[in-house]
């Protein structure tokens, strides 16, 4: 059953992956993206990485609907309602790609796996988290929140008021 | 996906999920048109049978993706929301899920305001984009601070933690900003500027017969479970005297649906740009300190 799911989500992740290069539309090869990111984050689920599989879907949901606003807004084809491809310099791309696919999947065959020592822990997000910052944990969480700061502040500044965009109440032209 | 589940509720979710939507959907006739029990179901026979209307170039998939995600999204977050003790999907970071689930709600309307290839619509999907990143930020805050109380992502631990006091009683901050996003997520009410008149009708525009229904229902469901979520994230969950569990939570459902809908008739719809510049400049700090204050309270 489980590994139904797995073959069935990978094949569409694949696929869905492969369409964003063959669709005509932006707002298409948008979505298409997110639902090849959709699957892998099931494909997590799966694995039981509960965590960061609804990390997963959560994120490029998110990201996948600013990355339409941006992609639609700065791309070759505004509007998104003309033909367009995301496929440049094709010859080169299509050997570039195989062969890059060619070394990925060599390297899965040829790399000697190591074999697992101990068992599943019973919350792996929480193990991978203490394995990557551990002991470093305090100055992870003050760091993150310091970007996070900044983004808000930054993105506070940024958004200066325009000429049409005054407060309500002001006597030079509010609306 | 938990085995203690049993098979039947996969069934029944929807089913409970349905009559709660519909339920919304006539106490919003009966307030705002002074229709019927009956009103939501005459119009839906009347989408069902009308005919559709389609722009030139429509694109039609993601149209139908858009609109059909709407109902698809809502119960899919339904189903880590529990009812009684008990979810269907027994998930131990159901908070997180609950929350990638709400978000495929401006997927659904940015893919229907832009597929339909007409003006209004389009900048209807485009205001909830901008909604989304305003209201987003403060709503996950007020998420982590539930979660942060119980010390658990869990919906049936964060209701359990709350015995004896319920989380929106000390931690009122988080609570409004919840209910406040809860309309947001659904573009209900005073949060319904991607849907507004004066878009003539906003990223719904051009959406007619069956395709009109779905979102409309969708819209309903999802709405339904911002207000569910709130009873074990805020109001205690199940507890309750005299009543069993899954009555005391249909009963804090119902009244915090009630709340929503009555809402949507008392409050004018706020314009999007001054909604973000509130929710960054004071909902996000507010929820903060909120959050600070919580987490004091927990540490000592």
């Amino acid at each position: 059953m489980q590994a139904v799911a797995f073959w069935i989500l990978a094949v569409a992740a694949a696929g869905s992956g492969a369409a964003v290069f063959a669709v005509d539309s932006m707002a298409r090869a948008t979505f298409a993206l997110l639902a090849s990111f959709l699957c892998v984050g099931v494909e997590l689920l799966l694995l039981d990485l509960r965590y960061l599989g609804v990390l997963v879907v959560l994120m490029m949901i998110m990201e996948m609907l600013v990355m339409a606003v941006f992609m639609i807004m700065y791309m070759m084809n505004p509007g998104g309602l003309m033909p367009m491809t995301m496929v440049h310099n094709h010859r080169w791309a299509i050997g570039i790609s195989a062969a890059v696919f060619a070394a990925l999947a060599a390297g899965i065959l040829l790399i000697p796996w190591p074999k697992r020592q101990g068992t599943v822990p019973r919350d792996p997000a929480f193990s991978l988290g203490q394995a990557i910052m551990g002991p470093k944990m305090l100055v992870m969480m003050v760091v993150g929140i310091a970007i996070l700061a900044t983004m808000i502040a930054s993105v506070v500044l940024a958004t200066g008021r325009g000429r049409y965009d005054r407060s309500p109440g002001r006597e030079d032209g509010a609306k | 996906m938990s085995e203690t589940t049993p098979a039947w509720t996969v069934v029944a979710l929807p089913l409970v999920l349905a009559g709660l939507a519909y339920s919304a959907a006539a106490m919003d006739a009966g307030l705002r048109s002074g229709g019927g029990i009956a009103a939501p179901l005459r119009e839906g026979v009347r989408l069902i049978v009308q005919q559709r209307r389609r722009m030139h170039a429509a694109d039609m998939l993601l149209v139908r993706a858009g609109v059909l995600s709407l109902p698809v999204a809502a119960v899919l977050a339904a189903a880590v929301i529990p009812l009684g003790r008990t979810a269907v999907w027994d998930l131990r970071v159901g908070v997180v899920w609950f929350n990638a689930m709400e978000v495929v709600a401006w997927a659904s309307l940015w893919l229907a305001g832009w597929g339909v290839n007409s003006a209004f619509p389009l900048v209807g999907g485009y205001r909830l984009v901008a909604q989304g990143l305003a209201y987003e930020l403060p709503h996950m805050f007020a998420l982590i601070t539930a979660a942060l109380g119980a010390g658990s992502l869990d919906f049936g631990e964060v209701a359990a933690a709350q015995h004896g006091l319920w989380f929106a009683v000390w931690m009122p901050v988080a609570f409004a900003v919840y209910l406040l996003s809860a309309l947001a997520m659904a573009f209900w009410g005073p949060m319904g500027h991607p849907l507004a008149d004066d878009l003539a009708g906003g990223a719904a525009a051009e959406l007619s017969g069956p395709d009109r229904l779905v979102f409309f229902a969708g819209r309903s469901a999802l709405l339904t479970v911002a207000a569910a979520a709130a009873v074990p994230l805020f109001l205690g969950g199940a507890s309750g005297p005299w009543l069993p569990g899954w009555a005391w939570s249909l009963v804090k459902t119902y009244a915090v649906l009630a709340l929503l809908v009555w809402v949507r008739g008392r409050f004018p719809v706020l314009r999007m740009d001054r909604f973000m510049a509130a929710a960054w400049l004071v909902l996000i700090p507010a929820a903060l300190l909120q959050a600070l204050v919580v987490g004091i309270v927990v540490l000592t």
